[in-house]
């Protein structure tokens, strides 16, 4: 027998949110989703969740299970167990409506934000617009994303920075920055390279772990980041502090600790290097400051040679 | 009372296409128990037909005749020519909006082959084609801004009528519960299919009938219910679907002897005949004991293919194996059996997606359907692969149009929004006020065991005769049932008692059809009269709500170039 521990909130009946477990024999070859609804239908009809396609592709059903967010459809119960129990919590970083369901209202004002549509440059051909098998080949991983929220839900960024687009959102940007067919590739990767875009991504890759399908947005926030850089989208914070580790550690082997909060601010930022000065201040007092002068590693060649391999 | 020119009611291909034809200077609505991307357009994963000739030459009179043929020439052949004529142009049209499709070395939109038809006519994106149209469609939708107001989570309950004439619809909020009327010029329903009646279905939770009991309930016939597919390959016990597109790759049908039965039932085209016959086949070869090690499945077997074509081309597939019942089809075959898929009945509409309540071609005005839920009929007796798709995209532009030419010309109809909101308030309220002992979930497991077994691939008078006993009394015992949540919020427990009072409904409307077609054709096959039978049944069945019970009549089939003749594979 498996104990289902499933937080419950219904505010038409009791503000605070409580767990509540309910035991269920979890007959062979059941996906989480199936004992959801098992439950629902034969213990407690009152515990509501989204469900649609239940083979993974609508994106209906993605709840929190034992701390991570997971499409309920797509999991075979009996490998979810940890000491014979599974925990369902709704997805994080959006406001529970009722009980695993969650207002999605912010994931899609974000997702409309990236001007989610092809922008073609010129008026359509009589027939089909010619895309190379490698041209859709750049663009077929991100057109797995069933928008299920996983990755919004899980994000460590949009715990702290309600500002952040999300994966999911750059996702879809992405889906669009490197179609053969769009014309706005640079207007999108300055849009994206502002506030609460690509650079905002703290590369911790959860999203990565979480998504359901294929659409990896980490990944495909990095295609967008290469991309801005390759157009030349280079004068702000994040593109600066990537282009300034990266030379850093080309030249010497390791990261000059000095120099990068300098470039990714630029020397000319005025307003943002006074901003630096009180953490700098704050390194000083608890000894934290790295040396001065900056040494190249022993075997610095070696890198650059590795730096040479990629082309860089 | 709420206010819009046109209502469209689905938010699938059918209706998001719908959409983007309706709102150009209108004030047009589209209203969803789901949200746009979670409807079940985006489960198609095999293609979408159209005679491009990417790789071999193609014409549309080809796709005509494989389609009626498909159809067992029951198929409408003035509305079928319109609607493979109208196919590259749409496809084109998805196409510039950006949707994604797999290319051919040249960058050409790819084909692949796919059952019944004789050319490879299935435009796809690896096996994730509906998904990405409906994806597509969706962007568009978001690039129309606030000309579109899109309600997601509502549920429609009824249609407000008077006589020949639409008015709006009555709906609810399923996060506040909150009882609406919206009134509006046009109504469009692009509401799905409804093999959630049957237990092995590929169909998902939302396919449920809402749309067509309705209609119904407003007094327009369903047509031609009796038929619905079997899809061949549905993953065993769950009825998941696995593309035929793994057949069209190449993609082996294996039975417990280890034989490719198809030589025996198709040989020209083997594992690519249509569906019917594939899933008939199928079942003969379980039901004579040759399932695997003598059980109710057998192997499709893709082992051959190698892992990369199969990562290229059949990805999702491979991933939904893994996930639900833990099989690589790279090394292991995968246990399939017959799943209920589509429904080749419904709304009857004229070819530019009109609603007509007769044989003679009556309109209800103001009323238009598109896709799964509406009859045109463009399928006949059996939908080929790939056709579904193409059908939302076509009759969805086409309802749009209509209900947009309608709507510039038409006022709003007076509406009495008192009574319309208290007739759906009392139907809540009587679903909370009962205390009986019934268990909804029996209920609704019972409808689902007995319409695969008495009324799936293989039918005859007396299972359907007790079939239809079987729902008349789960329909007495729906009425004792209890429900637990009685909140206003998101009460997702009350959506699915009124969904199985519609599919409750239905499936007695799809068993009657059955009982009455003396004949079998395409996906409706009878073992005690196991001939097609051109004399008495080469035409449409339409069911009416009668005063006890259901009436039967029929309307005549428009036969065109191709005279109906024997079909074999």
């Amino acid at each position: 027998m498996a104990t289902f521990k499933i937080k419950r909130y219904n505010p038409e009946k009791q503000a605070e949110p409580y767990y509540e477990e309910f035991q269920y024999d979890i007959p062979p070859g059941s996906t989480v989703l199936d004992c959801m609804n098992e439950i629902k239908w034969n213990l407690d009809g009152s515990l509501t969740f989204r469900m649609s396609c239940r083979s993974a592709i609508c994106g209906s059903c993605a709840v929190k299970v034992n701390g991570h967010a997971t499409l309920a459809c797509q999991k075979q119960a009996h490998t979810m167990l940890k000491n014979d129990t599974i925990v369902l919590e709704p997805l994080g970083n959006m406001k529970p409506l009722k009980d695993l369901a969650v207002d999605f209202t912010p994931f899609w004002d974000k997702v409309n934000k990236v001007t989610p549509y092809l922008q073609p440059q010129s008026a359509p051909p009589e027939k089909e617009r010619k895309q190379s098998p490698a041209e859709f080949r750049l663009i077929d991983d991100t057109s797995t994303c069933i928008m299920c929220g996983s990755c919004y839900s899980d994000c460590n960024v949009l715990e702290v920075d309600d500002n952040f687009l999300g994966p999911a959102a750059l996702a879809k940007a992405q889906r669009f920055v490197s179609d053969s067919r769009d014309s706005k590739t640079l207007e999108r990767v300055k849009q994206l390279s502002e506030y609460g875009g690509i650079w905002d991504c703290t590369h911790c890759a959860e999203c990565v772990e979480r998504c359901p399908k294929p659409a990896e947005p980490f990944y495909r926030i990095k295609e967008i980041m290469a991309v801005a850089l390759e157009e030349g989208v280079t004068d702000n914070v994040g593109a600066r502090h990537a282009i300034s580790f990266v030379n850093s550690v080309k030249h010497s082997g390791s990261l000059n600790e000095n120099k990068l909060p300098v470039e990714s601010m630029g020397f000319f930022n005025i307003k943002g290097l006074l901003e630096l000065v009180p953490v700098g201040l704050r390194m000083l007092l608890k000894r934290k400051v790295p040396p001065i002068i900056h040494k190249s590693i022993e075997n610095v060649q070696d890198v650059r040679r590795i730096f040479r391999k990629l082309n860089q | 009372m709420i206010k819009h020119d046109v209502v469209i009611v689905g938010s699938g291909l059918a209706g998001m296409r719908a959409a983007l034809e309706t709102c150009k200077g209108l004030d047009v609505a589209i209203l969803t128990k789901v949200y746009p991307t979670r409807s079940h357009s985006g489960a198609a994963q095999g293609g979408i037909a159209a005679s491009l000739g990417s790789s071999e030459s193609d014409s549309w009179e080809e796709h005509l005749y494989d389609t009626v043929k498909g159809g067992d020439f029951l198929n409408d052949q003035d509305a079928v020519e319109e609607y493979v004529k109208a196919a590259p142009k749409v496809i084109y049209e998805l196409e510039h909006m950006g949707c994604i499709f797999s290319r051919t070395p040249d960058g050409k939109i790819a084909q692949r082959a796919f059952g019944g038809h004789s050319k490879p006519r299935a435009c796809f994106a690896a096996d994730r084609t509906g998904h990405n149209i409906l994806h597509s469609l969706h962007e568009q939708i978001l690039k129309q801004g606030d000309s579109v107001k899109i309600y997601s989570e509502w549920f429609m309950h009824s249609l407000v009528t008077e006589g020949d004439l639409c008015k709006g619809v009555v709906v609810s909020d399923l996060q506040t519960g909150a009882v609406e009327v919206i009134q509006a010029k046009a109504v469009i329903f692009c509401t799905g299919g409804y093999g959630r009646v049957c237990k092995i279905t590929s169909n998902a939770f939302a396919s449920t009938a809402d749309g067509v009991i309705a209609a119904f309930n407003s007094g327009i016939p369903l047509e031609d219910a009796e038929f619905v597919q079997f899809h061949p390959s549905g993953l065993y016990r769950q009825g998941i679907l696995f593309s035929e597109a793994a057949r069209a790759e190449g993609g082996y049908l294996i039975n417990g002897n280890g034989e490719r039965f198809m030589e025996k039932y198709a040989p020209s085209r083997m594992e690519l005949a249509p569906r019917d016959i594939v899933s008939r086949a199928e079942q003969s070869e379980i039901d004579e004991g040759r399932g695997i090690n003598g059980e109710d499945y057998i192997y499709l077997d893709l082992r051959h293919l190698g892992e990369k074509k199969i990562n290229e081309r059949l990805p999702q597939i491979r991933q939904l194996g893994l996930d639900f019942i833990g099989v690589d089809c790279v090394s292991e075959p995968l246990p399939i059996q017959p799943t209920a898929h589509y429904s080749m009945g419904g709304i009857p509409t004229d070819m530019y997606g009109q609603v007509v309540i007769d044989d003679k071609g009556t309109q209800m005005k103001g009323f238009f359907a598109a896709g799964e839920c509406a009859c045109v009929s463009v399928h006949g007796a059996n939908r080929l692969g790939t056709n579904s798709l193409l059908e939302a995209v076509v009759f969805g532009e086409r309802a749009g149009k209509s209900a947009y030419e309608y709507a510039q010309k038409a006022s709003f109809g007076n509406i009495n929004e008192g009574q319309e909101k208290a007739r759906i308030l009392e139907a809540f309220e009587d679903i909370f006020q009962r205390d009986g002992t019934e268990s909804y979930n029996e209920i609704r497991n019972e409808m689902k065991e007995v319409m695969t077994s008495h009324c799936g691939v293989f039918r005859s008078a007396d299972k359907l005769k007790h079939c239809i006993d079987t729902l008349k009394s789960l329909q007495e015992r729906y009425k004792k049932g209890k429900a637990t949540d009685r909140g206003k919020l998101f009460n997702t427990e009350l959506y699915e008692i009124i969904e199985l009072g519609n599919m409750l409904k239905m499936a007695e409307i799809i068993a009657t059809a059955a009982l009455n077609r003396e004949e079998s054709r395409g996906g409706h096959h009878r073992t005690d009269f196991p001939k097609r039978d051109d004399e008495k049944f080469l035409k449409h069945t339409l069911i009416y709500p009668g005063e006890d019970g259901l009436d039967i009549k029929y309307k005549p089939v428009v036969i065109g170039k191709h005279k109906p003749v024997e079909r074999t594979y």
